[in-house]
């Protein structure tokens, strides 16, 4: 557990060595000018990186969720955004199909998504549903042999890129929670448009989007689960999703680690690298130590998803602990940077953006420790 | 067809240290990594693979610890693993492992071609590859930029950067392929999990049967008599001020002064 095994460590390495070299070098052109690079995309896809956790025989490579988290450290390390196109796209869209569709659905969706032939997205925030994901608007009223999906979605991550999104809508009203339901919901539907990307501060290039329904006519073998399963379905999904989020959030403070060491040990002032005062090394300590508490306890939730045990809790401390502590060390890096840390001129000032939304996006802070403390039974 | 690719752990080419009291390099607790035309090796291999069908063996001596290169190679797609690895086989020149070389091929035995990096980033010498073609008495084309088979022959171009050269050798033949022969593909995660289960052995000299006498030290007539750093040049920067005229007038001045105009 406290020592990846050979496995593993190969693993790691192959993501490091790929996502170095084909990775980085876009990291900071995809930001300043928020274009989706699906090239690195197309690139994933060759590897087996779109669809890792997902098994072979649906299109994934079949690697275990610790392979997962070590993917997406391994590209948040470099470029936070290519790290939550792949996390909201294998967490948020293959995810639920393998866990709740059928097996036609699968075949159709599924198999194309891991190959990363296809790209997904994840559509549940609306104007007035965010942390009260409860509030839902939208409407999926059944008429025939179909559901009419009505209403909008924001934030939706990938939106741009998407070919496959999983919606959520209202199919009964009444029933609150329980009147949620779950479809996938394809980018091509008559009906279904969407605004521009949003001009985010961070993540400049995951190609956020608003989401409009307007009597799109949703086939309805596309009704994923049960109808009225709907949020149950969303709250599993988002358990995984901030296991891959606390991943993201690991790889930024360590991506932002290995700038100020590099950094730190080669800028000479009053005659000394400044890595030789002890506030850069006691500084750096520090932020060296959140890191890894925060892997331990995003290996720990991936461990427990491996493992089938309860992961909700597991999940939601990983994405507390990592997202305060990514943006805890890429401030600190841009300080032990100074002037040149607040310059676009290297990389921490572009983690210290991309690390703020860790704490927002799949359930802000508060809403870990609203689940945390549940978990207590604290009331 | 059987294509063996001898792989060499060098140092990390951003982490090079010498032993200042032996001169050598320093490779325990150095970063290591594959050399990096031996991947363009295993590359070249895995194209012919996919296209003529067989295998791809890969071969290295060195410490018990390059089985990390064997691991990479594995995981890129190759079939099976072999490491030299002996304490007497230390201490060899390129002779010396040429002959070490040759030995674990004949013992794999049955190969169509052997296929090496033009060179590696550690030695430079570009020798082994030919002197294991030498050793085993079979053709050797170095510097290939392209690669075929057919019909029993090997194909290459040679580039001899002014001009290329279109060669052919009969098979069992060994090549030396240049770094801009291929991309060397990544190892996948499909691959690194299959890799997993793929035969690695690992082989001694008293394996391999060598004479004693033609391995490690005893069997280099070469030695390095001392590897140092050259001295390094003290540069000086001026910056230069005024309107682009000026600048470039006291540029030419400058160069001037120094003789370079």
């Amino acid at each position: 557990m406290f020592r990846l095994d050979e496995e593993h460590l190969e693993l790691q390495a192959s993501f490091k060595e790929f996502a170095e070299n084909e990775i980085k070098p876009l990291a900071k052109e995809i930001d300043e000018t928020e274009r989706f690079p699906l090239e690195s995309v197309k690139k994933m896809a060759e590897m087996g990186m779109m669809g890792l956790p997902i098994p072979e025989e649906y299109g994934g490579s079949g690697i275990d969720q610790l392979g997962y988290v070590l993917e997406i450290e391994e590209l948040a390390k470099v470029c936070a955004t290519t790290a939550i196109i792949v996390s909201a796209h294998t967490s948020l869209c293959c995810w639920p199909i393998l866990k709740f569709g059928t097996e036609e659905q699968k075949q159709k969706y599924l198999v194309p998504l891991a190959r990363g032939e296809k790209l997904g997205a994840f559509a549940l925030t609306e104007p007035s549903a965010g942390t009260d994901a409860s509030m839902q608007k939208s409407t999926a009223v059944l008429d025939g042999d179909a559901y009419v999906l009505n209403g909008s979605k924001i934030f939706i991550t990938n939106a741009g890129a998407a070919d496959v999104f999983i919606v959520f809508a209202m199919t009964d009203k009444e029933q609150g929670t329980r009147g949620i339901s779950a479809f996938i919901v394809e980018r091509d539907m008559p009906g279904f448009s969407m605004s521009k990307p949003e001009n985010k501060m961070g993540l400049r290039a995951s190609s956020t989007c608003e989401l409009i329904f307007d009597n799109v006519r949703i086939p309805k073998e596309n009704l994923l689960g049960q109808e009225g399963k709907g949020f149950k379905i969303a709250m599993a999904t988002l358990d995984g999703g901030r296991i891959g989020v606390a991943a993201q959030a690991t790889g930024i403070a360590q991506g932002a680690i290995d700038e100020a060491v590099k950094y730190t040990t080669e800028r000479i002032q009053f005659g000394r690298r400044i890595s030789q005062f002890q506030n850069t090394q006691f500084t750096l300590a520090d932020m060296q130590t959140k890191t890894d508490a925060a892997r331990l306890l995003v290996w720990r939730a991936a461990a427990a998803e491996q493992d089938g045990q309860p992961y909700t809790a597991p999940a939601a401390m990983a994405k507390l602990f990592a997202a305060e502590t990514a943006s805890y060390v890429t401030n600190r890096a841009v300080q032990l940077f100074g002037g040149y840390g607040y310059s676009k001129d290297y990389p921490v000032e572009r983690m210290m953006r991309d690390a703020k939304v860790t704490e927002i996006y799949e359930g802000t802070s508060e809403v870990q420790k609203m689940v945390i403390s549940g978990f207590m039974g604290v009331k | 067809m059987k294509i063996l690719v001898f792989v060499k752990q060098v140092p990390d080419t951003d982490d090079v240290q010498l032993d200042p009291k032996t001169g050598n390099l320093r490779r325990d607790g150095v970063k290591s990594m594959m050399n990096p035309m031996d991947a363009n090796a295993i590359e070249a291999a895995l194209q012919l693979k996919e296209k003529h069908g067989g295998s791809v063996v890969v071969v290295t001596m060195g410490l018990p610890m390059a089985t990390e290169v064997q691991k990479k190679a594995l995981g890129m797609g190759c079939d099976e693993a072999f490491l030299l690895s002996d304490r007497p086989f230390g201490g060899a020149d390129t002779l010396a492992t040429s002959y070490t070389l040759a030995k674990a091929a004949e013992k794999i035995g049955d190969f169509d071609l052997l296929l090496f990096g033009r060179l590696a980033t550690d030695g430079d010498t570009a020798q082994t590859g030919p002197a294991v073609a030498a050793q085993l008495g079979i053709p050797q084309i170095s510097l290939a930029s392209s690669i075929e088979v057919r019909d029993g022959w090997v194909y290459c171009d040679r580039d001899l950067g002014d001009r290329v050269q279109r060669v052919r050798a009969k098979l069992p033949a060994v090549v030396t392929v240049n770094g801009g022969i291929n991309k060397p593909r990544y190892a996948t995660p499909i691959n690194i999990m299959r890799a997993q289960k793929k035969p690695r052995t690992t082989w001694t000299a008293a394996d391999l049967g060598c004479d004693m006498t033609k391995i490690g030290t005893p069997g280099s007539p070469s030695s390095t008599k001392k590897v140092f750093e050259p001295e390094k040049r003290n540069t000086d920067t001026q910056y230069l001020t005024g309107s682009p005229d000026e600048m470039a007038k006291a540029l030419a001045d400058l160069l001037e002064a120094e003789h370079l105009l």
